[in-house]
C-alpha cells in the first residue's frame, strides 16, 4: 500500500504580458490636469512717485522735467515737496515768508519760488544761473518755470510736506495755485510700497 | 500710397528734451480715437524717446522720417 500523495497546490505563473496586456485594455485617459493659471499680468504702467527734497536749480530743474515726462506717457505722477524743495513752490512773488524771525531770515537767505533757484555748484552770485538759463533759451529747453506750469497743466499732483510748511512757518496762502493737500512721510511710505517707483531728487 | 489725413500738428522744432513729447502729450489728449497727429522736431533724442512714448503709452508711431535734421513722427491716438 501506497501511502497517498498529496499535489501541490497549482500555483499559476504570473504572465506579465497578459497583465499588462489588461491593464492596457482597461486603460482610461485620465482627466487632462488643467494648466496653471498664467500669472497675473505686470502692472503695465506704474506710478511715478518724485521726492524733490533739493531747491537747487538744476535738482528741481531734473524733478520737473521727469514729472513733465512721466506725466506725457500717461503716468499717474506725483511729487512729494520737501525741506528745500518746498522753496521752490512758494509764489515767485513772495519774497519773506514765515512767523518768527528765524523763519523770516531763512526766507531772507533764499530767495523762495522756482524763478529765483540757485545752483549748487558755480552759483557765483547769480552768474552760474544766468549762464543756465541764457543756454536754455539757445536750445530750447524749457524753463523750469513753463515745466512747472506744463506739469500742472498735465495732472501732476504736487503734494507738500506738512512737518516742513510748519517748520519754515509757511502757509497754504504763499504756495502757488494748484498744491495739493499737505501730507506726511506715511503718505509716501504708502505710496512706495503700492504702486509707485520712487525718486529721491 | 494711401493718403495720410492727418489731424493735428505739433511743430517742436527747436524744442529740447521733454517738450516735444509734452507737446505731443497735450495734443493727442485733445484728439479723438484714431486721429492722426503729425510732429515734427529736431531734438535727435527723439528718435527714441517717440519709440519709448509709444510703447508706454500705447499710441501707435505708424510713420517716422528723418529729412535734414527734421524728425517727423505720424501717432495714430489709440
Amino acid at each position: 500500500m501506497t501511502a497517498p500523495t498529496i499535489e501541490p497546490p497549482v500555483v499559476l505563473p504570473v504572465d506579465p504580458i497578459a497583465e499588462a496586456v489588461a491593464i492596457a485594455d482597461n486603460w482610461t485617459e485620465p482627466e487632462p490636469v488643467p494648466a496653471p493659471a498664467p500669472e497675473a499680468e505686470p502692472a503695465a504702467a506704474k506710478d511715478l512717485l518724485i521726492i524733490d527734497y533739493s531747491g537747487d536749480l538744476e535738482k528741481v530743474w531734473a524733478t520737473l522735467i521727469l514729472a513733465t515726462t512721466g506725466a506725457a506717457m500717461g503716468v499717474k505722477t506725483r511729487v512729494f515737496v520737501t525741506f528745500w524743495g518746498l522753496q521752490v513752490f512758494v509764489k515767485d512773488s513772495k519774497r519773506i515768508t514765515g512767523e518768527t524771525w528765524m523763519q523770516k531770515m531763512l526766507s531772507f537767505m533764499q530767495r523762495p519760488g522756482v524763478s529765483h533757484r540757485k545752483l549748487s555748484k558755480m552759483n557765483f552770485l547769480g552768474m552760474g544761473p544766468w549762464m543756465m538759463g541764457t543756454l536754455a533759451k539757445k536750445y530750447g529747453v524749457a524753463s523750469p518755470k513753463e515745466l512747472l506750469e506744463a506739469a500742472q497743466e498735465m495732472g501732476v499732483e504736487f503734494m507738500p510736506c506738512q512737518m516742513t510748511m510748519d517748520m519754515f512757518g509757511l502757509k497754504p496762502e504763499d504756495m502757488i495755485e494748484g498744491m495739493g493737500e499737505p501730507v506726511g512721510a506715511a503718505t509716501v511710505i504708502g505710496l512706495m510700497t503700492e504702486n509707485s517707483v520712487p525718486l529721491f531728487i | 500710397m494711401a493718403v495720410i489725413e492727418v489731424s493735428q500738428h505739433v511743430d517742436a522744432r527747436g524744442l529740447s528734451c521733454p517738450m516735444p513729447i509734452v507737446k505731443t502729450a497735450q495734443a493727442v489728449k485733445t484728439a479723438a480715437s484714431g486721429e492722426l497727429i503729425e510732429v515734427l522736431a529736431t531734438d535727435a533724442g527723439s528718435v527714441k524717446d517717440f519709440a519709448a512714448w509709444s510703447r508706454t503709452t500705447g499710441h501707435e508711431l505708424v510713420e517716422q522720417s528723418a529729412d535734414g535734421g527734421v524728425y517727423r513722427f505720424v501717432i495714430r491716438r489709440k
